[in-house]
């Protein structure tokens, strides 16, 4: 699936601009420690995490992430999305908590 | 590709706007130099932990690239406070981050061990109070 299909995913918004939609979700990865988030997700995946601060955006660059989900309605810091611009990386919130998203795309990828 | 290659960077302590740019830089040149892409991803998972330390852990520090023939090393040097017990740091899920730095999403513990399982070869010296280094050898 590609990010523009995540659109019926419930409440998802996109919080930031200039997002190329087409990019290719490979997989899921969920996980708020950044080393391990480093050391297991996979390129291509959509990382769900609670976490907001610049450096997310690093973590997702750096593995060729294919976006970032924030769940439970959480809102990332301005300089967190400007940068996610930057680089290209999608940043979405949903009401739904990492479960529930999970679960979502069991039926989808 | 070009016989030697070398670039440095310079990381902030704490400076956390800017930490993960030194790693992207590299990701980017490594790729335009046309490294092979599953290398480039173990080169920017060890870098970045490297570079991060440094942010973290250390007064600040640098990070060099350099590229000679078939093998790329990363290395790096911190201007202090050193590794007490170098051996308790390489274990994982060891960690001295504090509280803030935790909510931040560090302090795994997973960063030392990241380093030494992507790179081909791994060698770190600390001194304390003088600084840390670390170099990395990744065969292309
Ligand atoms: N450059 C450094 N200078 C001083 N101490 C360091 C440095 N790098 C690592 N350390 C020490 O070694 C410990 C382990 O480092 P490691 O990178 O494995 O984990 P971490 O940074 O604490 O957490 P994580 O990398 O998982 O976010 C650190 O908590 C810190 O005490
Ligand atoms: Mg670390």
């Amino acid at each position: 699936m590609i990010l523009k299909d995540l659109a019926s995913l419930e409440g998802l918004k996109l919080l930031n601009e200039d997002i190329d939609l087409n990019k290719e979700i490979e997989s899921v990865y969920i996980g708020d420690l950044l080393s391990w988030v480093m050391a297991h997700a996979g390129k291509g995946s959509a990382w769900i995490t609670v976490q907001t601060h610049m450096n997310i955006i690093a973590v997702a660059v750096l593995l060729e992430m294919s976006c970032i989900i924030l769940p439970e309605n959480i809102k990332a810091e301005e300089n967190t999305l400007a940068r996610a611009s930057e680089e290209g990386i999608a940043v979405f919130t949903t009401p739904l908590d990492a479960y529930k998203i999970a679960c979502e795309f069991k039926e989808r990828l | 590709m070009a016989d030697t290659y070398e670039m440095t960077f310079n990381v902030g302590s704490r400076d956390f706007s800017s930490a993960g740019d030194a790693s992207r830089t590299i990701k980017r040149t490594l790729k335009q130099l046309g490294v092979d892409s599953s290398i480039i991803r173990r080169i920017a998972i060890a870098s970045y932990e490297a570079e991060m330390n440094i942010a973290i852990h250390s007064l600040g520090g640098k990070i060099d690239l350099l590229i000679d023939g078939d093998r790329i090393f990363v290395e790096t040097e911190d201007y202090g406070p050193g590794i007490e017990n170098v051996d308790l740091a390489m274990t994982e899920g060891w960690s001295t981050a504090g509280h803030e730095i935790r909510e931040m999403g560090f302090g795994a513990g997973m960063g030392l061990p990241n380093m030494k399982k992507c790179a081909d070869e791994f060698y770190i010296e600390s001194e304390v109070p003088t600084g840390t280094k670390i170099k990395m050898i990744f065969n292309i």
